[in-house]
């Protein structure tokens, strides 16, 4: 993989009212990688997350992107940016069809966001981009489905078609695979191995498999703290990693 | 492109009938009949009580497109159709505008309450929101009692209704009547040209998930603020249409009353649907004309109505009757 940080954290701190849900957490990732944050429930992952994207202040430190000072920006900013997030809970909107939950990120990129007295007739002019993402991710016969109607494994599908459609520089992925069939597993699996050929992807994963296959590096979080870093081969046998993650006694 | 989309089912065609292509028909036929009846009622109904019913039914639309569209719920739009009708009053009457330029001049000033307010309401979400439109409002309506041209308790009275752009004569109702149906009529087309416009696509996404809008780079604060901006404007002109129809601007048209009225009526007539809230009004103003003579009564049957709509059918009249036929009203 090529060599410099992307995106880099240091001495990330978020100090709820007498809890410190992240400590000190210095985090690097590398342009082009896929990186996994991982850890067991309540290490501190989605705040970390939360604090990459600005949906919480931090208390302390610092977050460079792309060598640029981010750490007073608002979210909506960072997105811009091209650090592009997605959430646990399944992030659609529900009440839109597939096609118009991804012309609604191609839309804000053109500017006519605002125009308030044209038809929504002009909005046509995104639909073949938007079809086209919708078929990267398998939804095609989907696009005039509801998202609320689409099942579950197909919402994440959605949600990732919406995030490429900003064609975002890094992808932050929370808990992809969370509540998904096997079957769904792989697709999705498939899916950001192939869209993170000319991205960065930092994801919060909890099936391991998937964090085995997908990622170049690893950072093990527990109780807010960076545990272990490196990849799949080092932190698996790092026996603290081990006993907070995996648990004790695991043979 | 993959055969399933081209298939065509009935499914899709329906879809893109409400949803990617134009006005649908039904809403089509819906502005066709509402023109029609506002064309023939005058000569069956005493056009004053019809001009203020349009009127209203403004006040309430645009009242709705923030609520129902933009998901704010503002308990201070008083403010914008009051000090429109005042500052249409006191052009009308002081500066001796033409009524076309003394509703215009209302309709500005409410747009600029409307920016100062909502750039500074926008900043609290919910309850908050609320308290503070209100606030704002009860500042603007103390405002209106202190200030000299208000007129205080009497209000700004006798406002002439003068000629149109100079020419034809307002004082024959029918004259102004067809002048404040072409206003009104304008105004619900431009609220529905908002609503199925790219930023009414924006509206829509905030309102179905407003994190992961700001997730995909929409700083969502302005869309909100550039829909207040539009509600009150709305609101304005309705308001100033008022003052020039009834030639009287008055402490009722700020007061919080009012506010909560254009609340009662969306919710009755059916909030976030396109129509509803012209029904509210209707039912409402006609309420308060016909059984004006039992006084205090006229509160209490308002009350009892509010209470039965919102236990037995929480989408308002043309809600429930958009969820019978599947269609959006």
């Amino acid at each position: 993989m090529n060599g410099e940080a992307i995106l880099e954290a240091r001495g990330l701190t978020k100090e709820f009212k007498g809890f410190v849900a992240v400590n000190e957490v210095d985090l690097s990732v590398r342009r082009g990688s896929i990186h996994a944050l991982i850890g067991p429930n309540g290490a501190g992952k989605t705040t970390c997350f939360n604090l990459l994207t600005k949906f919480l202040p931090l208390t302390r430190g610092t977050i460079h992107y792309k060598g640029d000072d981010i750490t007073a920006m608002a979210p909506a900013d960072i997105a811009r940016l091209g650090l592009v997030r997605s959430f646990q809970i399944s992030a659609v909107f529900p009440n839109m069809t597939a096609l118009e939950n991804v012309r609604i990120a191609l839309q804000r990129q053109h500017g006519d966001s605002f125009d308030f007295w044209r038809s929504e007739k002009v909005l046509a002019r995104f639909d073949e981009d938007a079809r086209r993402l919708l078929a990267d991710v398998g939804l095609t016969e989907f696009a005039q489905t509801r998202a609320a109607e689409l099942p579950y494994g197909r919402k994440r599908a959605l949600e990732i078609a919406t995030t490429l459609a900003l064609d975002p520089e890094m992808l932050l992925l929370d808990e992809p695979m969370a509540g998904m069939t096997q079957e769904d597993i792989e697709r999705i699996s498939a899916l950001i191995k192939r869209v993170a050929a000319n991205r960065t992807v930092l994801m919060v994963e909890h099936n391991l498999s998937v964090v085995a296959d997908l990622s170049d590096t690893i950072t093990v979080l527990a109780r807010g703290q960076v545990l272990a870093q490196g990849d799949y081969e080092t932190v698996s046998r790092d026996e603290r990693v081990v006993e907070a993650y995996i648990g004790a006694g695991h043979d | 492109m993959s055969v399933a989309t081209e298939s065509g089912s009935t499914n899709l065609a329906a879809a893109q009938d409400t949803h990617t292509v134009g006005m649908p028909t039904h809403h089509k036929v819906i502005f066709v009949a509402l023109l029609v009846a506002g064309l023939v009622a005058p000569y069956l109904l005493y056009p004053v009580f019809v001009m203020k019913v349009l009127c209203f039914a403004l006040f309430a639309c645009a009242f709705n497109l923030l609520l129902g569209f933009g998901g704010l719920l503002s308990f201070g739009h008083a403010a914008y159709f009051g000090s429109a009708a005042y500052v249409s009053a006191h052009a009308a009457k002081i500066w001796g505008f033409t009524p076309e330029l003394a509703i215009v001049s209302g309709t500005i000033c409410a747009a600029v309450l409307g920016l100062v307010f909502g750039s500074l309401a926008i900043r609290r979400q919910g309850i908050y929101f609320a308290m503070v439109t209100l606030a704002f409002a009860q500042m603007v309506f103390f405002f209106s009692l202190q200030a000299p041209f208000t007129g205080g308790e009497d209000g700004i009275q006798s406002v002439p209704r003068g000629a149109l752009f100079g020419l034809i004569d307002m004082y024959p109702d029918r004259n102004l009547y067809f002048v404040v149906l072409a206003i009104v009529f304008f105004g619900l087309l431009a609220i529905y040209r908002i609503i199925h416009s790219p930023f009414g696509q924006v509206l829509k996404g905030i309102r179905d998930n407003e994190a992961r809008m700001t997730s995909l780079g929409y700083r969502v604060n302005r869309y909100k603020l550039a829909v207040f901006v539009l509600s009150a404007t709305l609101a304005g002109l309705a308001g100033a249409t008022k003052a020039i129809v009834f030639q009287l601007a008055s402490l009722t048209d700020v007061y919080w009353t009012m506010s909560g009225e254009v609340v009662l009526m969306t919710l009755l007539g059916g909030m976030g649907t396109v129509f509803g809230p012209i029904v509210g009004a209707a039912i409402i103003v006609s309420l308060q004309n016909y059984l004006a003579t039992f006084g205090d009564w006229v509160t209490i049957t308002q009350g009892v109505i509010f209470v039965i709509a919102v236990m037995l059918f929480r989408e308002g009249i043309v809600g429930v009757i958009a969820k019978w036929i599947r269609k959006p009203l």
